[in-house]
């Protein structure tokens, strides 16, 4: 076997057509559209080369900031409430429900199965304001309290378009935070707790440490798919009202496809790209650190 | 390690960067030449089209429904030469498309020119519409179309005539009779009056006026309408020609006129999740009193199901006076609707022979079959019910028309005015944050 991988006409026969078809559907494209960013124009009109004037844009343009804000706050949050929901679900399915836990994990882990536009259709009519109240200012009726436009009001939309996202996520980072916690041994948590340590100390020192692996998967997941957000919020407000709801993704299609400004939507896509790495990188080193320290 | 091994790596390294670099260049340059088109229709998919392909916004039923009609009857040799075919997309999404057809010079024989008039100036540029004026004049009918329309068009479109009046609209306020008559009120003569109006039907329990925020313009038509009356007629196309800004305090008295409106409910609850049809369906239902729309509405009116208030119940007056202003109520606004055109390259003798009947047919047939006024000439005056009357008349009589807000303004401005409107009229948004966004916009452009 050594012999044979030893052999680098081996490996690139058995490596080449996997790393071209690689190149032809993931490079290419990245680097076709890096390339993009020093140009400005679109399809129609050509391409002429701007240098870095596309970069210097980002940094002065209001909407770039609101989105990069919008982009930051809800990838942050939903991280810490999808993979803080989806720990503290694992750890119901391995320590409380445990054999019984199959019936709650399938139900809480269909909206995961969901079409992304059905839910936000879903959500759109539970908050709905007109032409006809939804449940959910039906109920702030019945409790004295006037209807809200959640729509309307860029606050209001943000924190509904967390919610949706959690519901739909949360199931998902449940079961792949599940699939960690079985992983570990029933005896040594046995032995921790014949040797008297609290419920807190084992997942303090026990539970944590050994599901870290995982766990920084989750995390990697989820900053990643939280950054990179565009259907649901495309589905549910579509960015508003106004832009308040715009995160990067969203603002990059419409700046290259709506405005076809091709150039200034790939320098948009590589400052996100950039951000996904830095986070993954942050995330990386600092979980190392975690995991030496425990 | 070795040294040599360290030097055979970097050179290797170096190889593969100087390879890199030479690819980015290539694909770089391959993903620009699409838009490098000279225009003479030599590419693939262009000059000898098998059908008459036409690709329109899922929205609009109207026109494929009549083209699918011309083609059974009048248009019938025509469309044995070459059949009809319709492909639809959604209006949202009509840009992208138009933009990566255009670059691989693959747009259809006719198609929607995208949804502002840059975009269709764009397309000019690059050569792909076909000049109308010229073809008319060739097929030897010309005179099928309305000079009105060709107007308005020449003066949407940088003074060219290269899309087709399919429809030709006019706006200004529908009022349900039944309404004002129970409420004492006359119809408005001055905006003062119409926000009279509006208060009188509030306080009576009557939504006063019914608008989609989810769709935007029908809020920004009345920033425009106000602005055009107070400022006058050319009050936008200062904006365009960068002789004044939406910043200016005329300019954001108009946005603060619709604003108010807004702040004192008169346009109902949630007005930004309020869509196109819910807002026909609110004034038709006789649940609000007053609709800001086009002609194109009379559609919806004819329509037994959607109007329970009936036609005759359907009053019709103009964007009114704003006191001391420099506009008139007799300067209309108007439109030729999502402008439809035929590609320059795709055009041929069968083509001709499509668009020869379409200008020969259309204007009557429409009439005849929707109620929808085009900017072709009908051969002859069919009886037209009332509102239809109406609106003919009111094309007949107009002296001078005027645009519509974003009509001149480009892609991201008129996306930036139509989000923002309803957070304006909500109070999320002030008026001077408003025409500011939408100044940035243009700014920007």
């Amino acid at each position: 076997m050594e012999r044979v991988l030893g052999d680098k006409k081996t490996i690139l026969v058995l490596l080449g057509p996997a790393l071209i078809v690689y190149t032809v559907v993931m490079l290419a494209p990245v680097v076709i559209s890096m390339g993009y960013a020093f140009f400005d124009g679109n399809a129609i009109t050509g391409f002429t080369w701007t240098g870095t004037d596309n970069f210097q844009r980002l940094f002065d343009d209001p909407d770039v900031r609101s989105s990069l804000w919008f982009t930051l706050k809800y990838g942050l949050i939903l991280t810490v409430l999808q993979v803080g929901l989806g720990y503290g679900l694992a750890l119901l399915y391995v320590f409380v429900l445990q054999r019984g836990s199959a019936l709650v994990r399938t139900l809480i882990f269909f909206p995961v199965v969901l079409p992304t536009v059905a839910v936000a259709l879903l959500f759109q009519k539970l908050f709905e304001i007109a032409p006809q109240e939804g449940p959910v200012n039906a109920f702030l009726g019945v409790l004295g309290g006037s209807p809200i436009d959640f729509f309307g009001d860029g606050g209001h939309a943000f924190w509904v378009v967390i919610l949706m996202d959690l519901w739909r996520s949360a199931g998902f980072y449940g079961v792949l935070l599940y699939a960690g916690l079985v992983d570990v041994p029933e005896e040594m948590l046995e032995s921790a707790r014949l040797e008297g340590a609290s419920t807190y100390r084992l997942v303090r020192h026990m539970i944590i440490p050994l599901s870290m692996p995982v766990l920084l998967s989750a995390l990697i997941f989820s900053i990643n798919g939280t950054l990179k957000v565009f259907d649901s919020i495309v589905a549910l407000t579509n960015g508003g009202p106004g832009n308040e709801t715009t995160p990067l993704t969203l603002y990059m299609f419409q700046t290259s496809f709506s405005y076809g400004d091709y150039g200034y939507g790939a320098s948009i896509a590589l400052m996100l790209t950039v951000l996904c790495l830095l986070f993954t990188v942050f995330i990386f080193r600092s979980a190392r650190r975690d995991v030496t320290e425990a | 390690m070795k040294i040599s091994s360290i030097g055979g790596r970097r050179r290797a390294a170096m190889k593969w960067t100087g390879v890199g670099t030479a690819a980015l260049l290539v694909l770089t340059a391959c993903g620009g030449s699409g838009g490098d088109s000279d225009g003479d229709g030599s590419a693939s998919g262009g000059g000898n089209p098998s059908e008459f392909s036409f690709l329109v916004n899922a929205e609009n039923t109207t026109i494929p429904d009549e083209l699918t009609t011309l083609s059974e009857d009048q248009c019938k040799a025509a469309n044995d030469d070459l059949p009809l075919k319709v492909e639809t997309v959604p209006q949202t999404q009509l840009d992208q498309k138009l933009q990566l057809l255009a670059g691989q010079d693959a747009l259809p024989v006719s198609f929607a020119a995208g949804n502002t008039p840059a975009l269709t100036a764009t397309l000019d540029e690059d050569g792909q519409l076909l000049d109308f004026e010229k073809t008319f004049d060739d097929l030897g009918v010309l005179d099928k179309i309305s000079p009105a329309a060709i107007s308005t068009i020449k003066s949407l479109y940088g003074g060219k005539f290269n899309v087709l009046p399919y429809q030709y609209n006019i706006e200004g306020f529908w009022y349900n009779k039944q309404i004002f008559a129970d409420n004492g009120l006359d119809i408005p003569a001055t905006w003062d009056d119409l926000v009279a109006a509006a208060e009188k039907l509030d306080g009576a329990g009557v939504q006063p006026l019914s608008a989609s925020g989810e769709q935007g313009w029908p809020l920004t038509r009345l920033i425009s309408g106000y602005i055009f009356r107070e400022l006058g007629p050319d009050a936008l196309q200062k904006v365009a020609d960068g002789d004044a800004k939406l910043t200016d305090p005329d300019y954001v008295s108009g946005a603060q006129a619709v604003a108010d409106l807004g702040a004192k409910g008169y346009f109902g609850d949630g007005v930004g999740s309020i869509d196109y049809d819910t807002a026909i369906n609110t004034f038709l239902s006789g649940d609000a009193g007053i609709l800001y729309m086009g002609s194109w509405v009379l559609g919806s009116f004819a329509d037994d199901s959607l109007n329970k208030i009936g036609n005759d119940n359907i009053g019709f007056f103009p964007f009114p006076d704003v006191e001391g202003g420099a506009g008139s109520s007799t300067q209309t606004p108007s439109n030729v609707g999502l402008p439809m055109t035929f590609s320059a390259h795709q055009y041929n003798d069968k083509v001709g022979a499509w668009l020869k009947c379409i200008a020969e047919n259309y204007g009557q047939a429409s009439l005849e079959d929707q109620n929808s006024i085009s900017g072709f000439v009908p051969a002859t005056q069919p009886d037209l019910d009332p509102l239809t009357q109406l609106v003919q008349d009111q094309v007949e009589n107009t002296k001078e028309s005027v645009l519509w807000f974003e009509a001149l303004f480009g892609s991201k401005a008129t996306t930036v005015s139509q989000t923002n409107a309803a957070p304006l009229v909500s109070g999320s948004t002030s008026a001077e944050d408003f025409m500011s966004k939408v100044q940035d916009a243009l700014d920007s452009e």
